[in-house]
């Protein structure tokens, strides 16, 4: 190559290097522009009063308490239902199904499940448990339908963690005389929990900032008490924003910074946990 | 003994249940939507359904058709994927094959806190910094347009497309960059020319899934694009998507009226195309395998 083209190649490439660059910030400061926006704006309006008190005056004073325990509580019992179902699915997956049309017909399932639109599954949920099972609009609808919906977040965590684990240590367990399950249960299982948690850490933040499957299955629009029952409606956190920040107007906007914030300080601190447990259990495996 | 080996059998049993559970919530979804949904067209045609330019769920007589609707969602999705898509692309080319060390660990997490960011969130944002912006460069009677909503979709879909190209680049066999660096390439020009290429099929599984997110998100979209149910001509005017429709209107329906129904229609639309988008995307990836 002659000298003048290999200098333009590398003109060519410092060129698009700075472009490539340009493009990452693009897509990274929003981000932090937005995280930015939401704690410079919410920050004053945040303190132990408006996490803990009741709201006031139709939503434009006092606190969203019941919009916390709400999120907290659905999210509780989302957990509950989805983390053994996806966890034995991903056993399944990994242990004991075989390579056959079943199988690539249950991942096929799950591929389509993790791309059905929110909003759908808010169908589904009104459709299927607050008519079908007549359990109204209710915390229970609301979880079962979240719980359907973060169920491929851990069965696809769930199952690559319990790929992880060597085939030799299987070999080893089955070799010493444990059965199929006992295999599975003492050795398998125990080294995947990490993995397992993070998946469902991801999963549960995911629940907990989803509002769209709450709209017709769970969401109060405005109740200063806290549920009593799975039976009872619920305030929750990201459904509270959307209620404030378009249906009722002159709310002031600090109430509404103030509770993006909460969200946001929720759903990023959820992640972040997971990245750090990720992160560490990488670290210190040894195989 | 026998209590232990009856406890296995019921575990294994319950294992085998909750691995084939996915393909009944499948169908399950499925046949919840058409059972609501179908009882629109002995009301309404079909065609007249997908085809009908006028949404007027509560006037007398009501209509319903859904096009206005499927181009908002259409207008609104490809402005996201013609920003997300080169700039996703662009931003997985940097953190993949530029960025060395805590550079690249840091912007792996922007990336991460971008998807992180809940829709809601998104959708306020849009509505109290992005719409006002856009109105005011645009000078326009209103900022919640298409164009807001593709703006804010590009920002959900980016995550996706460049967590998921990333992917695809890192498994291009070192065997090609060997030979191209061999051949005297640079690296412009080995990801331009060899990696791009090699990787193809994988970046466009990222835009289908891309497509995917963007077309189904429901609460941002409501927030920012006005939801005026008219034939959109401009991404400067506001439009009403599909998956908006369904969220603001089915607080006011009446139970088991047309309404009602044509909501559950729209419902069955938007899990086809859902269901089109992932098989298809499904396909690239194993194309990419083979």
């Amino acid at each position: 190559m002659s000298q003048g083209s290999w200098r333009r190649a590398e003109m060519a490439q410092r060129i698009a290097f700075c472009g490539l660059g340009v493009a990452t910030l693009i897509v990274v400061l929003p981000a932090l522009g937005i995280i930015g926006v939401i704690l410079a704006h919410g920050l004053g309006a945040l303190s132990w009063d408006f996490v803990s008190t009741m709201p006031t005056q139709g939503m434009r004073a006092g606190g969203i308490f019941p919009a916390i325990v709400g999120t907290v509580e659905l999210v509780a019992l989302t957990v509950c239902f989805a983390l053994p179902m996806g966890v034995l699915a991903a056993i399944y997956l990994t242990e004991y199904a075989a390579d056959n049309w079943l199988t690539r017909l249950v991942r096929l399932a799950i591929i389509n499940l993790s791309g059905v639109p929110s909003v759908v599954y808010g169908l589904f949920g009104l459709g299927l448990f607050v008519i079908f099972c007549r359990f109204g609009t209710s915390l229970l609808s609301g979880a079962l339908t979240l719980a359907i919906m973060i169920l491929p977040v851990i069965i696809t965590a769930s199952e690559e963690a319990l790929r992880s684990v060597p085939k030799s240590f299987r070999e080893v367990s089955v070799s010493l005389g444990a059965s199929h399950w006992q295999t599975v249960r003492h050795t398998v299982l125990p080294l995947a929990i990490p993995g397992i948690m993070t998946g469902t850490i991801l999963g549960i933040s995911r629940a907990a900032g989803e509002t769209a499957p709450l709209l017709f299955t769970v969401a109060a629009f405005y109740l200063p008490r806290l549920p009593h029952s799975l039976f009872d409606q619920a305030m929750a956190l990201p459904y509270h924003l959307y209620v404030i920040s378009t249906q009722i107007p002159n709310i002031p906007s600090a109430q509404r910074y103030g509770t993006a914030l909460v969200l946001l300080l929720l759903v990023l601190s959820l992640n972040m946990l997971a990245v750090v447990l990720r992160s560490r259990f990488r670290r210190r495996r040894q195989w | 003994m026998a209590w232990e080996r009856w406890r296995e059998r019921g575990i294994e049993s319950a294992i085998h249940l909750c691995g084939i559970s996915s393909i009944g919530i499948v169908t399950l979804i499925f046949l919840f939507l058409l059972r609501e949904g179908v009882t629109l067209f002995r009301t309404v045609p079909l065609w007249e359904f997908l085809a009908g330019d006028r949404w007027y769920p509560i006037s007398e007589p009501p209509r319903f058709g859904i096009l206005p609707l499927i181009l908002g969602s259409v207008w609104v999705t490809v402005g996201a994927i013609l920003l997300s898509v080169p700039m996703g692309i662009a931003s997985a080319l940097f953190i993949a094959e530029i960025a060395t060390g805590w550079l690249k660990g840091a912007l792996k997490i922007g990336v991460e806190l971008l998807a992180a960011i809940p829709s809601i969130v998104l959708g306020f944002i849009g509505m109290t910094i992005v719409a006002p912006v856009v109105q005011r460069v645009f000078h326009l009677p209103t900022g919640l347009t298409a164009l807001t909503g593709s703006l804010l979709l590009a920002l959900m879909a980016m995550p996706t497309i460049v967590s998921m190209t990333e992917d695809a680049l890192t498994a291009v066999p070192r065997g090609y960059r060997e030979a191209a660096l061999a051949l005297g390439a640079t690296r412009w020009q080995l990801m331009w020319r060899v990696l791009l290429p090699a990787a193809r099929s994988g970046i466009l599984a990222a835009t289908m899934l891309g497509i995917g997110r963007v077309i189904g998100e429901t609460m941002a979209v409501m927030m920012v694009t006005g939801n005026a149910g008219v034939i959109p001509h401009t991404m400067l005017r506001p439009v009403r998507t599909m998956t908006a429709t369904i969220a603001a209107e089915m607080g006011e329906t009446v139970r088991s009226s047309d309404h009602y129904y044509a909501l559950f229609a729209i419902g069955i639309v938007l899990f086809i195309i859902s269901f089109l988008i992932n098989m298809l995307a499904d396909l690239f990836l194993h194309q990419e395998r083979t």
